[in-house]
């Protein structure tokens, strides 16, 4: 019963890296990440259901405060690199490939 | 909660889908709203209503809105090149997130062989499900709890830093700006007044709308450079056009009328 949701979980996470590796829109590039982030979490809510404890739910609350403060500094260095390139393509910041 | 799981969990997978394979960044922010929602619903169908209020309030109300908010400021009609830059990055992507899928299915595909505990016994004995996270976040974890305030709190300053644009040039007050204005009058004989106003039509007032000049030109001052740039410009001739075959129809009755007198 619990193991349809870690499929659901598994494939999430597949989409998410699929995202990250073929989106070159750094912001779709970090949703992905954030797609990511969340399958893992379905994955510890549903052991948590699994196990009978809240540990599970507890540590999916971390990474979540942890999501958060990745996505505030993620965007605004989005922004900065934006602001110096005019552009949101991760492959236009390649200034060290040079 | 199998009904739940059912219902959400397609829509979760299309979200995801979706997220990755449409072209404009914003679309795919909606998609990403969809899954967040679908995994909230998902929680709840878990015995986890304070993870699911979380979902709702952290992903599709703070953090989805800040992507919105980044999209807006970085401009969102800039779909991505499907040009590929690394060679064959497609096919050994396609296949790395096969390997992936497999290595995943095979480490949890029929792991799990016992009736799950369900969460019935822990939140009867904490006496609510809200009350047993907090005493496991104020108990057991209270020390990992104490970092995340000091994670956020460097998240903050950090993302105030970043996005800090430091002036490069002095800030123009209103005598410069009057100054300046005066001295290009003077060198190119520009009018140093405000510039003319929109125009203003029967059928339209929009800041897009250039007003007309005495000889039916239109007067490029009127509308603001970035909307012309951008071809959001209204066509005044256009515009003009009711209200002249208006007065033209008017003036014929009246022409008419004088006959019949």
């Amino acid at each position: 019963m619990i193991e349809e949701y870690l499929y659901l979980s598994v494939i999430l996470f597949v989409i998410g890296a699929i995202g990250v590796m073929i989106r070159r829109n750094a912001l779709v590039a970090f949703m992905s990440v954030e797609l990511m982030l969340n399958a893992a979490n379905l994955a510890l809510v549903a052991f948590a259901f699994q196990h009978g404890s809240f540990d599970g739910q507890v540590a999916s609350f971390f990474v979540m405060v942890v999501a958060a403060a990745e996505v505030v500094v993620g965007l605004a260095i989005i922004v900065s690199i934006y602001k110096t390139r005019r552009s949101t393509s991760v492959d236009n910041a390649n200034l060290l490939n040079q | 909660m199998n009904v739940v799981f059912w219902i959400f969990a397609p829509l979760m997978v299309l979200g995801g889908l979706g997220l990755i394979l449409f072209r404009k960044a914003v679309y795919s922010a909606l998609s990403m709203a969809l899954a967040m929602i679908s995994l909230a619903a998902l929680y709840a169908s878990l015995d986890a209503p304070f993870l699911f209020a979380i979902q709702i309030i952290v992903y599709t109300g703070a953090v989805l809105m800040l992507f919105l908010f980044v999209m807006m400021l970085v401009g969102v009609d800039t779909p991505d090149s499907i040009v590929e830059t690394i060679k064959g990055q497609r096919v050994l992507s396609a296949l790395g997130a096969l390997g992936l899928l497999g290595l995943l299915v095979f480490a949890i595909g029929g792991q799990i062989t016992t009736e799950p505990n369900t969460m019935q016994g822990a939140t009867v004995a904490a006496g609510g499900n809200v009350e047993g996270v907090a005493q496991l976040l104020f108990g057991r974890y209270v020390w990992v709890f104490e970092l995340t305030s000091a994670l956020l709190i460097t998240a903050a300053v950090g993302a105030m830093i970043l996005a800090h644009a430091q002036r490069t040039q002095p800030k123009l007050g209103q005598r410069e700006q009057a100054e300046a204005r005066m001295k290009a009058y003077a060198a190119s004989g520009a009018h140093p007044g405000s510039l003319p106003n929109s125009g203003v039509f029967a059928t339209s007032n929009s800041i897009a709308t250039p007003a007309l000049l005495p000889d039916g030109t239109i007067s490029q001052e009127s509308v603001s450079a970035t909307l012309a740039q951008r071809g959001a410009q209204v066509d005044s001739v256009q515009l003009r056009q009711v209200t002249s075959e208006a007065f033209a129809d008017a003036e014929r009755v009246g022409d008419e009328e004088d006959e019949e007198l």
